[in-house]
């Protein structure tokens, strides 16, 4: 972080959308020396900046549980600087950053190398995920203790599923050693039912002749994760679910308390198979976008809450990476400067749920997951200033460039609803007037 | 008809009527003792083969030339696509030698969609991946057409791997929109499980299938897949799908055998099969350069009035 102290910032006539603290209401943010210093109508303006909020929302920033920010390792697609940019452009204080680098982040040193060239980047607060196993080779389990001593709270081998019940079941047992509570994140998919696939298996991967991912790859792994998870009592957390049963699998299993929480990709909000007509490699996800059914299904768990958190799967890869043919393409795309207004355009604006459920499936509850404290709100005197401000009607079109060094982004073309005005981090803008500022 | 031809789905029954009949008035040219007319004189046609394939490769060549255009073999080994060079970048690079189309046979199913994003040329599929391979389904067509007088109500079988089938794939969608009835026969796991929805009928029992055809059309077995669990052995393959000498007693008068080539006699299809009078296998193949040349035809516009003769 900067050591520049902050003046002092009125945030002035604001909707302060602040779940925590269960406010919707108009009311003044006021920030010093990085915290906020009040909050409520016609706060103290004395010797502070203040920015005309009139019309816009104020809530804490967004928290991303799943995002890929490829340093070390694979800087031709980002850095730690560039997804930090990408990330405060779009409403972001806290991100978490995958295990898949070169080398993997399994083990402490990594983890302090990644925080560093966050914090020397300054735009946003970057929490490593430490690998489970090794390499992420899915044999033996990496040096977990050590990381969660360096504040790792949620380990991933993301990309991989964890291969086998007995594995997991020993990262799901190892990991509540340590008096915090401390996450296995997996990426459920049976690898057998999945090798070779492109997409989702359907009509349109039949018509398309690419080779498909079965939506029962996802389905069978969920089960076995929330099975060992019952039967360990470890705390598990679902990546980037993508069918109607996962969901159902996970509703069913909140309710007999197993301790278990989950995401969906904006992307998997959106799209379908049918989508991929165009063979767009901007497009190829893993897991697949799936069927209208399925999507449905994950916007009715995110609005009921059987999917706890929206995560990016922020996944920045070159352009010729993605510009080449598409079973050769890698999976994924850019997702940080476009959730927040996916999540406004398709959610909130067609009235599926409110902002302040938006804002706590955003930022609050990824926060938790994360063991993020500081971020996610409430957004009270002493607690650190970090908050986004954006314009809910604002519309725009999605086009490159991005902040992000990558531009392989599913949503370029469409129009979204909700942009970005301003973000603070510890009470510094990062974006400021759309811009970032570092 | 579109700008180019990578699908069977973008073109209509009056597309494929207009091309086969332009192909019944080319077909006369091979049998000419100079094979040759001037209708693309002057323009440029690329073979770009990312997949060996000489039979496809030679027919297009065939086709181009007897066009009397310009033909230009672009084939991946011994060029810069083997060290590496990207489609895109192989693109612009005919792009930037003036090519009028570029026929594409490539691995990944999609490419030729994609190429058309990089060359202003018309792009023509010689085979994609397990997609699609149009080219193989219209001389297809034209050869039932020929033979049997009449695409619309003919019952055709499509036998084999029709899940990694690029030519089962074309032909279904060209025979459903000529109104033929389609059926799809083979091992449970080699048919895509949501194919129905082509309009087609899915069997798993030849031997019901085969007496009430007009054409069996035998698709080439990979067996390399037998490796992967679709199917526990060539000779069980063999016995349970192949068309053999007794199936072929089993199909009515006048029905035809066909196959896409090349096959693999004593598998999918009896050693004797192919040569018997109502196999069309080489029908296939000589129509296949008139099918070239009328889609090459159509697509670049024979231009300055050259007439199809």
């Amino acid at each position: 972080m900067t050591t520049d102290a902050p003046t002092a910032i009125v945030l002035r006539g604001g909707r302060l959308v602040d779940p925590r603290a269960g406010r919707d209401e108009v009311a003044d943010v006021r920030i010093a020396d990085g915290r906020i210093s009040a909050v409520g109508v016609d706060v103290d303006r004395a010797g502070a900046q203040v920015l005309d909020v009139d019309g816009a929302v104020v809530t804490p920033g967004l928290v991303d549980l799943h995002a890929h920010l490829r340093e070390p390792g694979y800087e031709h697609k980002e850095t730690i600087a560039t997804g930090s940019r990408a990330a405060a452009v779009g409403g972001y204080t806290a991100v978490a950053a995958m295990a898949n680098t070169m080398p993997v982040a399994d083990h402490a040193a990594i983890v302090h190398e990644i925080r560093d060239l966050a914090s020397a980047a300054g735009l946003c607060e970057v929490f490593p995920v430490g690998a489970i196993t090794k390499g992420l080779a899915g044999e033996s389990l990496a040096e977990i203790g050590e990381m969660v001593e360096a504040g790792v709270r949620v380990f991933s081998d993301d990309g991989n599923p964890v291969p086998t019940a007995r594995l997991l079941r020993n990262a799901l047992t190892y990991a509540k050693a340590f008096g915090v509570e401390v996450v296995i994140a997996d990426h459920a998919e049976d690898p057998s039912l999945v090798e070779g696939g492109q997409m989702h298996e359907g009509l349109a991967s039949a018509s398309l002749g690419l080779a498909g991912r079965p939506a029962e790859a996802e389905e069978i792994a969920v089960a076995r994760d929330l099975a060992v998870t019952r039967m360990t009592g470890g705390r598990l957390h679902l990546c980037h679910l993508s069918t109607a049963r996962s969901v159902e699998l996970v509703r069913r299993a909140k309710d007999e308390g197993v301790r278990v929480t989950a995401e969906v990709t904006p992307h998997h909000l959106v799209f379908t198979d049918d989508d991929l007509r165009t063979y767009d490699t901007n497009l190829k996800m893993n897991p697949p976008v799936r069927s209208a059914d399925d999507r449905d299904a994950l916007r009715a768990g995110l609005v009921d809450g059987a999917i706890d958190a929206v995560a990016t799967d922020h996944a920045p890869h070159a352009v010729e990476e993605k510009e080449s043919e598409f079973d050769r393409s890698p999976p994924g795309t850019i997702g940080l400067e476009t959730a927040l207004a996916v999540i406004v355009t398709e959610l909130v604006a067609p009235g599926a749920f409110d902002l302040s459920t938006a804002i706590v499936r955003l930022s609050c509850a990824p926060a938790q997951i994360l063991g993020a404290h500081d971020h996610g709100g409430p957004v009270e005197p002493g607690r650190p200033a970090h908050l986004a401000v954006f314009d809910p009607g604002a519309t725009w079109s999605v086009e490159p460039p991005f902040a992000s060094r990558a531009r392989n982004s599913a949503f370029i073309g469409r129009e979204l609803r909700g942009r970005v005005i301003h973000t603070f981090l510890a009470g510094r803008a990062t974006v400021s007037e759309g811009k970032a500022t570092g | 008809m579109n700008r180019h031809l990578l699908s069977m789905l973008d073109v209509d029954a009056d597309d494929i009527t207009r091309i086969l009949d332009t192909a019944e008035s080319f077909r006369e040219v091979g049998s000419r003792v100079i094979k040759k007319v001037p209708a693309l004189r002057g323009r440029t046609v690329v073979n770009l083969f990312y997949e060996n394939s000489t039979r496809t490769r030679i027919s297009f060549e065939l086709a181009a030339k007897r066009l009397s255009a310009d033909v230009i073999n672009f084939t991946t080994s011994g060029s810069s696509v083997s060290k590496g060079e990207s489609l895109k970048d192989t693109a612009l690079t005919l792009q930037a030698m003036g090519a009028d189309a570029v026929v594409i046979r490539h691995s990944s199913s999609g490419a030729p969609l994609h190429l058309t994003r990089w060359v202003h040329g018309h792009v023509l599929n010689a085979g994609d991946g397990t997609h699609e391979h149009p080219t193989q389904a219209l001389l297809d067509l034209y050869t039932m057409r020929e033979k049997l007088g009449r695409l619309d109500g003919l019952r055709v079988a499509i036998v084999g791997d029709v899940l990694h089938s690029r030519v089962a794939r074309s032909l279904s969608f060209g025979l459903v929109t000529m109104g033929a009835e389609v059926t799809l026969v083979g091992p449970p796991t080699l048919i895509p499980p949501d194919a129905s929805a082509w309009g087609v009928d899915v069997s798993y029992d030849i031997d019901g299938v085969v007496p009430k055809l007009d054409v069996c059309y035998m698709l080439r077995v990979q067996t390399e897949r037998q490796r992967l669990e679709y199917f526990p052995s060539v000779r069980e393959y063999a016995r349970l799908f192949g068309l053999t000498d007794r199936r072929v007693e089993m199909l009515p008068e006048g029905a035809l055998i066909m196959h896409p080539g090349p096959m693999n006699r004593g598998v999918e299809i009896g050693s004797d099969v192919a040569d018997l009078p109502q196999s069309v296998i080489e029908d296939q193949v000589t129509n296949g350069i008139a099918i070239r040349m009328a889609l090459l035809y159509l697509l670049l516009g024979g231009t300055g009035g050259e007439e199809a003769p």
